[in-house]
């Protein structure tokens, strides 16, 4: 078995297995916890308000933009180019359309009316280098950035890495740059499949669990009278 | 034997001498001489010195065995046009054993390729195609009464270097498709102590195989191999890169089915499973039937022939970059095992909320 039949085949149904096993595992087993009970007087009559600072912190504070804004746009950018280069480059169409077919017994036309809209190859490398580009500027940013190295981890390190190597292996693949194109696109699966194996157990889970906290953390302070 | 000794004066006669008799002038020489060195990326110059190494050449003799295959190499490249200059070019070897082209048959071709073998030992070149039965010790496939395992071993000797023509005699191809039962394998496999050269294809482009053969009487030596033995010249880029329709695929302009917009309008290939990003061959250069079309162009995506075990890597109709991500019940059963994994955690961390509330 060679390489891209590999990355094809096993290598990607064990780790989409694990990643959904993994992913569960962590929303189950934070769902299920016991919240501490809450004894006091709600200070609004309705905690469920709270939910508003999923919108609010996620945007910057006009006191705190000095401090956060470059952490802020870089983020954006990141997550955006990353987001575009994800869902809208046809050979990934292509993928995800499948994994709706195989799931749902019916393809994404027939379901919503309109096809699965992608872009260019050239207009999705674009989103790639701005999402490379913003991952390297906040690696510096981390690493110089004293408090930000200090609060660093191996997960921080590590998470960066396997969420770069898919977009640098992809661009490399798109461009036939350092190898021969099967080489490129079967290192660019197991870069892929090295970030679904890592992503429920390390930070990347936050793509899960960021609103979860934020609207639980929300509704706590709501409670307790905090303006969000 | 009379024919036997004048097989041997044809040999003597030079390859210039020979063609000038077939009526071949040296103008059409030079010129397939030097569409020759251009289609193996040599220098221009190397076109004349080509011409004149080969008019001064002497006849090799050539055997040519087929063993586990579907003649569709040998038609490839016997019939692939009406006979021009290219296919003269057999006549620039003595092809002394070739069983479906030669007349004889029976103990008479066995003798040809016996008396072939000793008279040119070290010397021969020896042409295979088909994949090499290894299994009950070659017994699958056998040519009066031998395998084709103990013929190759035993030619293999005398051989000065081997070509192995198409893709199961590069690499063991449609004979050697899960489950294998014959225990098919390529000749590079068997044979390890002599130059090869793989012309993988199924089947593989007649220019190819003139082009190496032409190398070799130029230069007395085999043209520039790959990692996986084929020749640079022919192999060195995927069929994607000088595919004619590229510029579509990089404009995001893909066909969805063979008999929409897209397909009518020519665009890529790439949603309908080609395997173009991943072939390396000439397909989309020199082409086929004298330079007329090659399949991307007749409307099908490339199915990867040259690349070893083309057969065994999924649906020729599945797009590359769709990987295998398993099935409902596959996931139904992750998404129970995870929900249980976390529920088990989650049960946990309530007994131990419970011990340290009770102050145990």
């Amino acid at each position: 078995m060679d390489l891209l039949t590999f990355a094809r085949g096993p290598g990607m149904y064990w780790a989409v297995t694990i990643f959904v096993i993994g992913v569960l595992w962590k929303l189950a087993g934070v769902i299920l916890l016991r919240a501490k009970r809450d004894l006091s007087e709600a200070r609004k009559p309705s905690a469920w308000t709270g939910l508003r600072a999923i919108l609010t912190r996620s945007w910057p504070r006009r006191a705190f933009v000095h401090g956060t804004a470059f952490s802020e746009v870089l983020g954006y950018a990141f997550h955006v180019g990353f987001l575009f280069t994800l869902v809208f480059y046809l050979p990934h169409v292509l993928f995800f359309e499948d994994v709706f077919k195989g799931l749902l017994g019916v393809n994404f036309q027939r379901l919503f009316g309109v096809p699965w809209p992608y872009f260019s190859g050239g207009m999705v490398n674009f989103f790639g280098a701005v999402a490379v580009a913003a991952l390297i500027a906040l690696l510096v940013h981390r690493i110089v950035n004293p408090v930000k190295r200090l609060i660093s981890n191996f997960d921080d390190y590590f998470s960066w890495l396997v969420t770069i190597a898919p977009l640098v292996t992809g661009m490399l693949t798109y461009g036939h740059v350092g190898a021969p194109y099967q080489t490129l696109i079967a290192v660019h699966l197991l870069s892929v499949e090295l970030l679904l194996v890592w992503f429920p157990f390390g930070k990347l889970m936050h793509t899960f669990t960021v609103f979860m906290s934020r609207g639980t953390q929300g509704m706590q302070f709501e409670r307790k009278g905090a303006t969000l | 034997m009379k024919g036997e000794a004048m097989r041997n004066d044809d040999r003597e006669i030079t390859l210039g001498e020979y063609l000038a008799a077939r009526g071949v002038s040296r103008r059409a020489f030079l010129k397939f001489a030097c569409s020759l060195a251009s289609l193996m990326a040599l220098p221009p110059s190397a076109g004349v010195a080509m011409a004149e190494a080969l008019a001064k050449a002497k006849r090799p003799s050539v055997l040519w065995f087929p063993f586990q295959e579907c003649t569709g190499c040998t038609e490839s490249i016997t019939r692939s046009h009406e006979p021009t200059i290219e296919s003269m070019i057999f006549d620039m070897i003595s092809l002394d054993y070739q069983e479906t082209l030669m007349a004889a048959a029976g103990h008479q071709s066995e003798a040809a390729r016996e008396q072939a073998m000793k008279d040119n030992y070290g010397k021969y070149l020896l042409l295979i195609d088909g994949s090499v039965a290894t299994g009950l010790e070659g017994a699958y496939s056998c040519i009066g009464g031998q395998t084709n395992l103990s013929w190759l071993t035993e030619a293999a000797k005398g051989a000065a270097a081997i070509i192995a023509i198409g893709s199961c005699a590069s690499y063991g191809g449609i004979p050697k498709a899960n489950p294998n039962p014959t225990g098919a394998r390529a000749v590079s496999d068997i044979v390890k102590d002599k130059p090869i050269v793989n012309i993988p294809g199924c089947p593989p482009i007649p220019a190819v195989l003139t082009g190496v053969l032409a190398h070799f009487l130029t230069f007395g030596s085999l043209p520039e191999l790959d990692p996986l033995g084929r020749p640079k010249a022919f192999y060195g880029e995927t069929i994607h890169d000088r595919c004619y329709r590229r510029p579509f695929y990089d404009q995001g302009r893909f066909a969805k089915t063979f008999d929409d917009e897209g397909a009518r309008n020519g665009w890529c290939l790439y949603e309908l499973g080609c395997k173009g990003p991943v072939t390396y061959n000439a397909c989309a250069t020199i082409k086929w039937n004298a330079g007329t079309s090659f399949p991307i162009q007749s409307g099908h995506g490339c199915l990867g022939c040259s690349e070893p075990d083309f057969w065994d890597k999924g649906s020729f109709y599945r797009p590359l970059s769709v990987a295998h991500w398993g099935d409902k019940a596959t996931l139904g059963g992750a998404a129970a095992v995870g929900v249980a994994l976390g529920a088990a955690a989650a049960l946990a961390a309530r007994r131990r909320q419970d011990k340290i509330v009770k102050g145990d």
